[in-house]
């Protein structure tokens, strides 16, 4: 039987990172992420015995997962914009070490200590690599509540496939907004242990030891090497994508996480005054579907980005465009979430006026 | 005692020559390299007290026959190759984040020998938080903190234990408390939290000095088991290379200079001995 609950996103992603068998929680408060913190301090250790631990700041609890994640057992953190640029150099380091874990950002609006409303400025941060080095995050953007807790279990899945850190990136609207959700079945806990992980060392195979360091410049560029191999495995296999009426569409919206959902909604608008509108949501912003959003533009006159941003993921559609169509952009900035008359106005100006 | 008439020049000329020659009847062996230190070269400075610490680790851990259940965590700094030299699971750390780290471990393997393995800089500067709130949750891992008032790695900068009036590349004129703070004792500061079970301060400049260490450490190490709080050991250290001495001057400098500012004995200990 299905097990339906009406949840805050925040609870649904907490309650998924009980039901996945996540063994370790770090976390520090920070709004619009708390209610991750708070769930998981109530719930989890009682029904799985999952460690929960508030850490003394965002550096600390990347650290304790740097740690805990080099013994290869379930390992997350959550936080908002802000504590998520507090945790970069820690998130370098891991991608380096390849160690699997979760990372929520539960994005509010910015730059500074900017707003505790939703926002999605931190785009490149997620995708680009916010801390230094080069490395990727593999990134997942969820649109509904029901995908705050689809992704945690999917992307333990993902962070333990690629020995690869992977960010759920969200927003504060997501966060607190409530919606029914389908929980997935309880999964045991079990520990496996792996080759490469820190366990203590028995008689039957050497040290493990986990390092982001080589001081040789021809290892270093080894390790790299290799990670940008592992990378483009993954942008081989894990793109993912929705494509909402795309297939006979004129114009395409790309726009991803809760943004896409207000632009569905101003594409079926715009199919009532007889303006043919798909949108394209990226799910995981990396790997980008590039190749995809390349065929839709041979078929479409033109194509509008849309984020709560002064226009980051643009850049990537327009890579991926290049050049075939007319890419525009419309963002809000600051924690305004924009409405859908809004964006249909400005897909009116923009796109069908001009090609009138 | 006058601990100076221990450090005695002939001896290190004798453990040269007994490089030379071999031990033919194994039975007669009082002194070996123990079995958890990896036979390689270090790239520790000579006269450098890493090199005697991690040898003091590997022997307790030998003797404890727990090779298969230790972790130990190295950050940033001289230490950070750690992991090459002691045969056991290991992480590096970023600088400052070793006890971050170490807590990560320990709280999902506490049935795991835990310890960190930090510098002054690493412990008493970048990572006085994590030190403080590792220290205050009171985590069943055991701080290994080295002590020589001098950023190491980075080439002999000013650190937050280094003397008043100390000079350092970022000091050339001295320490001078008025703008630059005085000497940080934080391993005084961290015996006030209740989560602190066992504190100390020791040295490994003299071979006495080295025993005592030993003690402190096999104490560190066990009382992890008994799950009553963070052990913390403070070995004050010399930096030969940074202090520009010779291996024999900087201890000498050590005893007569560090010594007083940091007296080495137990600061906290069990009240039941440990029981």
């Amino acid at each position: 039987m299905k097990e339906l609950k009406l949840m805050k996103g925040n609870e649904a992603l907490a309650e998924a990172a009980i039901r996945a068998g996540c063994d370790a929680y770090f976390g520090y408060p920070i709004t619009p992420q708390s209610e991750v913190l708070e769930y998981l301090s109530r719930e989890a250790n009682a029904r799985t015995g999952m460690v929960v631990l508030q850490a003394e700041s965002e550096i600390a609890s990347i650290n304790m997962v740097y740690g805990a994640a080099g013994t290869g057992k379930k390992i997350m953190t959550s936080s908002s914009s802000p504590g998520m640029s507090l945790m970069q150099e820690g998130i370098s380091y891991i991608a380096c070490a390849e160690l699997p874990c979760l990372l929520v950002n539960v994005n509010r609006g910015g730059p500074g200590l900017g707003t505790i409303q939703p926002g999605q400025g931190d785009y490149f941060q997620s995708v680009k690599g916010g801390g230094h080095g080069d490395y990727k995050l593999i990134v997942l953007a969820p649109a509904t509540v029901q995908e705050m807790s689809d992704f945690v279990k999917e992307g333990f899945e993902l962070a333990f496939k690629y020995r690869n850190p992977v960010l759920i990136l969200t927003d504060g609207a997501l966060g607190q907004m409530m919606e029914k959700v389908e929980l997935f079945p309880q999964q045991e806990r079990k520990f496996e242990e792996l080759d490469w992980a820190i366990t203590g060392k028995p008689e039957s195979r050497p040290k493990n030891a986990i390092t982001s360091l080589h001081l040789k410049a021809e290892k270093m560029e080894e390790i790299n090497i290799h990670l940008q191999k592992k990378y483009r495995e993954i942008e081989k296999n894990e793109i993912r994508y929705e494509a909402i009426d795309c297939d006979d569409a004129d114009y395409i919206i790309t726009a991803y996480g809760l943004v896409a959902r207000i632009c569905t909604k101003a594409a079926q608008l715009a199919r009532k005054k007889g303006i043919k509108v798909g949108v394209l949501r990226p799910i995981s912003l990396f790997p980008f579907p590039y190749d995809v959003i390349n065929k839709y533009a041979d078929k479409v006159t033109s194509i509008l980005d849309v984020e709560m941003n002064a226009g980051q993921m643009v850049e990537d559609v327009r890579l991926a465009v290049n050049g075939k169509v007319p890419v525009e952009f419309y963002g809000r900035m600051g924690g305004v979430v924009p409405d859908p008359e809004e964006i249909l106005k400005v897909l009116e100006e923009k796109l069908v006026g001009v090609a009138v | 005692m006058n601990e100076r008439a221990l450090i005695d020049d002939e001896h290190y000329e004798h453990t040269l020559r007994a490089e030379h020659t071999e031990i033919i009847d194994r039975e007669n062996i009082v002194y070996e390299k123990p079995g958890t230190l990896i036979d390689i070269d270090m790239h520790y400075c000579p006269g450098c007290g890493h090199g005697v610490v991690h040898r003091l680790i590997a022997e307790v851990i030998d003797e404890m026959e727990i090779q298969s259940e230790v972790i130990g965590v190295a950050p940033v700094g001289c230490s950070v190759l750690a992991y090459n030299y002691l045969n056991i699971d290991m992480s590096e750390a970023a600088h400052g984040r070793a006890s971050a780290a170490a807590t990560g471990i320990k709280r999902v393997m506490p049935e795991k020998y835990v310890f960190s393995y930090q510098g002054d800089g690493d412990l008493a500067a970048i990572g006085t938080g994590e030190t403080i709130h590792t220290c205050n949750r009171g985590e069943n891992i055991l701080f290994l903190f080295i002590n020589n008032g001098i950023y190491g790695m980075t080439g002999g900068q000013m650190a937050p234990t280094t003397l008043e009036g100390m000079k350092s590349t970022t000091s050339p004129f001295g320490r001078d408390v008025a703008t630059m703070g005085a000497p940080l004792k934080i391993t005084e500061l961290i015996a006030q939290l209740p989560g602190t079970y066992y504190v100390t301060r020791q040295s490994v400049h003299t071979a006495n000095n080295v025993r005592k260490a030993k003690k402190a450490i096999r104490k560190g190490f066990e009382y992890q088991k008994l799950n009553k709080g963070t052990c913390f050991i403070e070995i004050v250290s010399n930096c030969p290379s940074n202090w520009k001495m010779t291996p024999i001057e900087s201890n000498h400098w050590l005893n007569d200079n560090m010594l007083p500012f940091y007296p080495l004995g137990d600061i906290k200990v069990p009240k039941n001995g440990g029981k």
